[in-house]
């Protein structure tokens, strides 16, 4: 009753990385709200899986473990998540904002009539006072995301309906397994009892999964190309400067929409959050979007030709220049001054 | 041959992509008025689903259904005009204030008011809220399975669609029964355009209330023209409980909404020449930021 549920996600049979994170920060949500975490991981072969959660914080492990589960569909996933949650009553449950939990999440949420909050980018626990009524609600989970195309950040709370559900964006939360060495409770839904037969009219016949190059979230240094590069060609002088000095690669929506990057290398609120510790902005003019998934790093230098780019309100230094000039001359006094 | 019945769920939406100083208020709130309202972008890239459906398999019909304001009457005239068949304008002042929840509970009324079905297509997720929520929400309330983020309907057979879907890291195809609901994703075919012969024939289409400013002179068409006729659902023609829609239907409150500032610094500003990118170079060097 009353604890805080992560529902984790599997990726090439481990909980993926936006499930620790979750548990990273649910850990940290449960201990202020003097409750357990709980984790449910739904799929087949599950057997040790409870480890890596109870490492990031979880308490207590359910699993949800049959041959029918092993792809993700709706339906079947849906009546195990909604059944264990009418009988555990959690006051918090979180999925990941990928395409899992944005799948899910929004089934369950209406099946319990709960409210869910989309894609956020900072959890609280807080209290609220609604004037009109006057009641004061202790302990709420204060969801905090972009709206409105990434102008506005909103805070938005369920003070009436639990549980209180929220889909978080990947990268945004820290990982970070806990301190000291854990354990805690497995235990094990009744699958049976849970689906029905007619959960299963999805079937997964094909799936091409591609393993991604890019390693964006743990690049120490990443060069990012925006609008401002101009071309995809202009793009391979960031690669090869890249290369050079052990960067990865990242891009601005404005250049992954006009083609000259994969959509796998865009920061920004739709995209990959990122805090390296150096931060190279190319031909990036700094939109709202754009700035909220990069603020973080811990030196950023912009390369931009407008001085009065939003870039550079945010940089530690803006080179005013062309990315096709200033690129090629940092890649030369790089290799004459480094050893 | 068989033909099928297609619903779309489309939305009027601000057009949040270009949002320009002007449409920020000093406290941080949008201003609306100033931003040009729009057929959400993938609700458009449902519709073609939709018509591809209808090219496939003549005689299925696309019925749209939108929720909205009364000039959201206007998406349904873009639709006709694309080579719709008809489609419902949800309007009430209940309906305000509606969150993911509430609003997927109206339209789960006005899609079991219009009747049989057997598929439902709507855009992955609008562009003013991005939550992706009302799909599944509607598929959930109707008791139908879902398939989201879906690039393409691949095939129909017999009694199963084969849908292809577009994830994070790769494509997966799965097989549905129908009825079902999809939600296709920007990555899907862009809609076709307005066909000139649909513009001419649905040009003075309206709902009842839109036709209060119509001419006289033109009401008579309405009559002789019964497909002129939008229609226009309230909470009543629904049959909805008002207490689960608006406000008091939406568990979820906005407590707080806030501009976006940045923390900011004063960046040392460098000029393209050779010397200082050989200083800037020297100094990430010797400070090991790089290397």
């Amino acid at each position: 009753m009353d604890n805080l549920f992560v529902i984790c996600e599997l990726e090439n049979g481990t909980i993926a990385d936006i499930s620790l994170e979750l548990l990273t920060k649910g850990r940290k949500l449960a201990d202020q709200l003097g409750c357990k975490q709980e984790a449910l991981i739904i799929g087949h072969k599950l057997k040790g899986l409870e480890k890596e959660a109870f490492d990031y914080g979880a308490d207590v492990v359910w699993l949800a473990d049959d041959a029918r589960l092993e792809h993700y569909t709706t339906l079947p996933y849906t009546s195990i998540a909604v059944e264990l949650f009418r009988q555990e009553k959690p006051q918090v449950a979180l999925l990941g904002a990928t395409s899992y939990g944005r799948d899910l999440g929004p089934r369950v949420s209406s099946a319990l009539s709960s409210g869910l909050t989309a894609d956020c980018t900072a959890l609280e626990i807080g209290e609220h006072t609604d004037k009109r009524a006057g009641k004061t609600y202790k302990n709420l989970l204060l969801q905090i995301r972009p709206a409105f195309g990434g102008n506005i950040i909103a805070t938005i709370i369920n003070p009436e309906h639990k549980p209180q559900m929220a889909t978080v964006r990947e990268g945004v939360m820290k990982m970070e397994k806990c301190k000291e060495p854990r354990s805690g409770e497995v235990k094990k839904v009744d699958v049976d009892k849970f689906v029905r037969p007619e959960d299963f009219v999805v079937n997964v016949i094909e799936r091409h999964m591609e393993e991604s190059g890019v390693n964006l979230k743990g690049a120490p240094v990443i060069i990012s190309g925006g609008y401002g590069v101009g071309s995809k060609e202009n793009f391979e002088m960031l690669y090869q400067f890249a290369e050079l000095i052990g960067a990865e690669v990242g891009a601005s929506r404005a250049a992954v929409d006009a083609g000259f990057a994969e959509h796998d290398r865009q920061i920004g609120q739709t995209g990959v959050t990122v805090r390296p510790k150096l931060y190279i902005a190319c031909g990036i003019s700094g939109q709202v979007q754009h700035i909220a998934g990069m603020q973080e790093s811990a030196m950023v230098i912009s390369v931009n030709n407008d001085q009065e780019a939003p870039i550079n309100k945010i940089a530690d230094y803006a080179i005013l220049g062309n990315v096709e000039d200033v690129i090629p001359k940092m890649i030369k006094y790089y290799k004459e001054n480094s050893k | 041959m068989k033909n099928f019945k297609i619903i779309v769920l489309a939305k009027q939406v601000p057009d949040t992509r270009n949002v320009g100083k002007d449409a920020m208020k000093e406290d941080g709130t949008v201003n609306r008025a100033v931003l040009p309202a729009i057929f959400n972008p993938e609700d458009l890239n449902a519709l073609e689903q939709a018509l591809r459906i209808k090219d496939k398999y003549p005689g299925s019909t696309v019925t749209l259904l939108t929720m909205g304001p009364p000039r959201a009457a206007e998406i349904i005239r873009e639709g006709l005009y694309r080579g719709a068949d008809n489609g419902y304008l949800l309007t009430d002042r209940a309906f305000a204030g509606s969150d993911t929840l509430a609003t997927s509970y109206a339209l789960s009324r006005a899609i079991m008011k219009i009747g049989d079905f057997d598929f439902i297509l709507a855009g992955r997720q609008a562009i003013d809220g991005d939550t992706a929520q009302v799909g599944p929400q509607v598929a959930e309330k109707l008791g139908v399975p879902q398939v989201t983020y879906a690039e393409e309907i691949v095939d129909i057979k017999k009694n199963k669609a084969v849908v292809r879907r577009r994830l994070e890291k790769g494509v997966e195809t799965v097989e549905s029964v129908f009825p079902l609901l999809i939600t296709v994703t920007g990555t899907a075919p862009a809609c076709r355009p307005r066909n000139a012969k649909l513009i001419m024939k649905y040009k003075r289409a309206t709902t009842i209330s839109e036709r209060q400013n119509v001419s006289e002179d033109y009401i008579f068409m309405y009559d002789d023209r019964p497909f002129l006729n939008l229609p226009e659902w309230n909470v009543g023609d629904i049959e909805a409980e008002p207490e689960r829609l608006g406000l008091s239907g939406s568990p979820t409150k906005v407590k707080k909404v806030e501009n976006v500032v940045f923390q900011a610094k004063e960046a040392k500003v460098l000029e393209a020449d050779n010397q200082s990118i050989e200083w800037l170079m020297k100094e990430l060097i010797s400070n090991h930021t790089l290397g």
